[in-house]
């Protein structure tokens, strides 16, 4: 009997555990997305992300307001979108090595700034669990089984899945998404028709930056409430992984962003358990799952005709 | 004139005559447009013809915004404009339909008509109302568009139709046609003129870009004819003959029609028994292909682009490996053998993409001569090359072809189309192959080379060689062949004595709508 009530508040857990550590890959994927969509590959969602950590934990420790501290991540998120635009739309830069670039910039710069700015690792308190009380005694969040797997979690992960219906809308229902859409498969196409493919891929590569500023901050001031150097420890490779295994889609990225989450709530809750498999192993397991994801074939179909090729008209 | 015929049916204004005067257009080294004069008026088929780099796009993107001109003005229904960009020209009511589709293709048929459009619902997409415009618009020029297809699905035909419907959803009053039936079977060439002599009719004016003179006859009033970016003359389609514009346009006589002698059949070159293929992406390209072509004859490959030719090119030339099935060359079994011992049992290759499989563009003249005997005397001893050989080669073919290069040394990148061409020509009939594939061998080549290009492959012909004609060009297939196979989705609809076929029923096979068998005619 206790047993299994044991094992049912683990596997509880581990679904609270999942839905909760998704919040930062589908930031992060959903904003690659659109960045992909219009045919541009961000490498450095890392390193954005890692910026975006660091800057609304700053200001969250200095001021205590998480919307500024959320607010902070945006404007960096957007400041290095725009970066990033500048120089793979503007100047063609082989993307994939200004992405690279991005990130190693994040990397460095959030390490120093950290080191400089605040220097030893302390907590702050972050976004709460929402309770959703409707009465004072009474709280969506206490009944059995549903209250702990949907009704506890931080606002912004509730944000994050309401994301997935959003950029459905945008990129399917709008005239923004269509053109974003189109210049990402043919360019030449949208230009002759007199879209400007630079602008919208512009506007889709600083909305996925500062979607990914966002990313960085519900780690540092919603699930964890730490900095630490490198803290994003890979998630941002993983989003732009998760770009390719949900086929460009909005709704299979969330797919893939809860199967990854839950992979590592079960590593988590291993851990915890003290079950006696090599740690090593069981970290090494999402990112085993992501190259044996991008090898299936098949899902190429669905790629952007244009992903990574600049545009310049009068060509041929 | 009634005050409502100045509108066209979409209720826009129409276009009563647009010129363009003494149009000027240097790049550098080039006069791409010399004091050229053209007009177009409503209700008016307009043809411009001219050879390649004759400056007809160089004309046509200064009408659509994408160049300007250096020298001359533009005037709309009596007042100059300026047009800047493709955005200026479409207000203006001036709309292109691109030889390369400009589609999305991963989208919807609407999507396509409303990108780029003011949605009525501002930011939100308003494809329901598109769609019912569409279908109006699809209805009255019997045009048969599903607003809700997806590109890619859709055959090139209705490709095509989804981009006048985008000109015509946009307010054109004049449209630009830039080789439009170049990819149509031949009734969906008769189908898509019956559009736009509709249009025509409503008060459009067309300017229809063309090098088929059958068309220009079949369907224009005027014709302007450019010669080395000037214009030679604007004249009545009904005064002039075929061969008046062949003259007018390459500035000699030409001979238009090909004198085919009576074949001289020998033994079998090429057999290929129940060949089958299968493309990357698992789709079957070729099925059960059998064909055998002899010594002296050249059979002609007929068909829409896309329904197995450049499979068959390749599976022969060893590019591609067969699923199933056999091909003898010569009597010796060949299948599954490289490129390289293709071309040593006696294959010679002209591929369809020359810039991509027929030359190395960053190589010179010469060395380009000798790709695919470089290895071997007289072009090398042991491991060196020998590069006085490789001239006199080089120089020898040079002349023999008529190719035009500044130097041996030049990068086959800087030859105009025709002289790569008679380039890859040349080094494939020097090696004196048994068997040649010419795929699309005079594909965007002007008028005076391939009249050479053609009389070269008959010359081969009477020497005894056999030879598969690969094009899309049907009146070329028409004239070359002794034989033609049909394909259709990879499948041979029919092998016919090309005498005994007309264009009509080869449209039929070609669109996968009739099979046809023919006795072969012995030798």
């Amino acid at each position: 009997m206790n047993g299994e009530l044991t094992t049912i508040a683990i596997i509880l857990g581990i679904i609270h555990q999942g839905i909760r550590l998704a919040t930062p890959y589908l930031f992060a994927a959903l904003g690659e997305t659109f960045s992909q969509r219009s045919g541009v590959l961000n490498l450095g969602v890392e390193g954005i992300m890692l910026m975006g950590a660091f800057f609304s934990f700053y200001v969250a420790s200095e001021t205590g307001n998480l919307w500024l501290a959320l607010l902070a991540a945006i404007i960096i998120g957007v400041l290095m979108g725009l970066f990033m635009a500048v120089v793979s739309i503007t100047f063609q830069a082989e993307q994939g090595i200004s992405g690279i670039g991005l990130y190693l910039f994040g990397l460095g710069m959030s390490s120093l700034l950290f080191k400089t700015m605040i220097g030893s690792v302390t907590g702050i308190t972050g976004f709460s669990e929402l309770q959703f009380c409707v009465t004072d005694s009474f709280c969506l969040a206490d009944i059995p089984v549903l209250g702990e797997i949907f009704f506890s979690h931080s606002i912004l992960t509730y944000g994050a899945f309401l994301l997935v219906p959003i950029s459905v809308w945008l990129l399917k229902r709008t005239t923004w998404g269509l053109k974003v859409r189109s210049v990402g498969q043919n360019p030449e196409a949208a230009d002759s028709v007199g879209v400007s493919v630079n602008r919208a891929r512009y506007a889709a590569v600083i909305l996925g930056s500062a979607l990914a500023g966002i990313a960085g901050a519900s780690l540092s001031i919603s699930l964890l409430n730490v900095f630490q150097e490198n803290m994003i420890n890979g998630i941002g490779f993983i989003a732009v992984a998760l770009v390719y295994f949900g086929g460009w889609s909005p709704v299979g990225v969330m797919f893939g962003a809860l199967l990854f989450s839950t992979i590592s709530a079960l590593q988590l809750w291993g851990q915890v358990l003290g079950l006696n498999i090599s740690s090593n192993i069981s970290v090494m397991l999402p990112y085993i799952l992501t190259i044996v994801a991008l090898a299936i074939p098949f899902r190429r179909a669905a790629q952007p005709a244009a992903l990574t090729k600049p545009f310049s008209r009068g060509e041929n | 004139m009634s005050e409502k015929s100045n509108l066209l049916p979409s209720g826009l204004e129409r276009i009563e005559s647009l010129q363009m005067r003494g149009i000027v257009k240097r790049f550098p080294g080039v006069l791409a447009s010399d004091h050229v004069d053209f007009d177009v008026k409503a209700g008016e088929i307009h043809a411009l013809l001219g050879e390649n780099g004759a400056g007809k796009s160089t004309l046509m993107k200064i009408l659509y915004g994408l160049y300007q001109p250096d020298e001359g003005e533009i005037i709309l229904n009596g007042r100059p404009i300026t047009i800047n960009s493709p955005t200026d020209s479409l207000e203006y009511g001036i709309g292109m339909i691109h030889q390369h589709f400009m589609l999305v293709d991963n989208i919807t048929v609407a999507e396509n008509v409303a990108l780029g459009m003011k949605s009525s619902r501002g930011f939100r997409l308003d494809l329901d109302v598109v769609s019912a415009r569409i279908e109006e618009l699809a209805e009255k020029y019997g045009l048969q568009v599903n607003p809700r297809a997806i590109i890619s699905k859709l055959a090139v035909g209705q490709r095509q139709r989804v981009e006048i419907v985008k000109a015509l959803y946009r307010g054109a009053a004049l449209l630009v046609l830039d080789e439009p039936t170049a990819v149509l079977t031949p009734q969906e060439v008769d189908d898509v003129f019956v559009i736009f002599r509709q249009m025509a009719a409503d008060g459009h004016a067309l300017i229809f870009i063309s090098h088929k003179l059958d068309e220009i006859f079949a369907l224009t009033d005027r014709v302007s004819v450019l010669r080395d970016g000037r214009m030679v003359g604007t004249v009545n389609t009904a005064d002039v003959t075929k061969a008046d514009l062949a003259n007018m346009m390459v500035g000699r006589e030409v001979l238009l029609e090909r004198v085919r002698p009576p074949s001289q059949l020998g033994d079998v070159r090429l057999k290929m028994d129940q060949v089958n293929v299968v493309n990357d992406d698992g789709q079957r390209t070729l099925k059960d292909f059998s064909l055998e072509v002899h010594s002296g004859e050249i059979v002609g490959v007929a068909g829409i682009s896309g329904n197995g030719q450049r499979s068959l090119a390749r599976t022969i030339a060893g590019l591609r490996a067969v699923e199933s099935g056999k091909i003898w060359l010569d009597g010796r079994d060949v299948t599954g053998l490289s490129p390289a011992e293709m071309f040593n049992s006696g294959l010679s290759y002209i591929p369809e993409e020359r810039m991509h499989d027929g030359v190395v563009k960053d190589f010179s003249v010469a060395e380009n001569m000798i790709l695919q005997d470089y290895i071997r005397a007289p072009f090398s001893k042991g491991i060196f090359l020998d590069f006085k050989t490789i001239e006199q080669h080089a120089g020898q073919l040079i002349s023999d072809f008529r190719v035009k290069t500044p130097s041996q040394e030049t990068p086959a990148k800087n030859l105009s189309g025709g002289n790569i061409q008679k380039l890859i020509l040349a080094r494939e009939l020097a090696r004196e192959p048994r068997f040649l594939i010419a795929a699309q061998p005079t594909r965007g080549v002007d008028i005076g080379a391939t009249e050479y290009i053609h009389n070269q492959l008959l010359q081969q012909r009477a020497n005894g060689l056999a030879t598969l004609l690969i094009s899309e060009d049907l009146d070329e297939v028409k004239a070359l062949s002794d034989r033609i196979v049909v394909l259709f989705g990879g499948e041979i609809m029919g092998i016919v004595n090309s005498d005994e076929v007309t264009t009509e029923e080869l449209g039929l096979m070609m669109a996968g709508e009739r099979r046809m068998e023919m006795p072969q005619a012995t030798a």
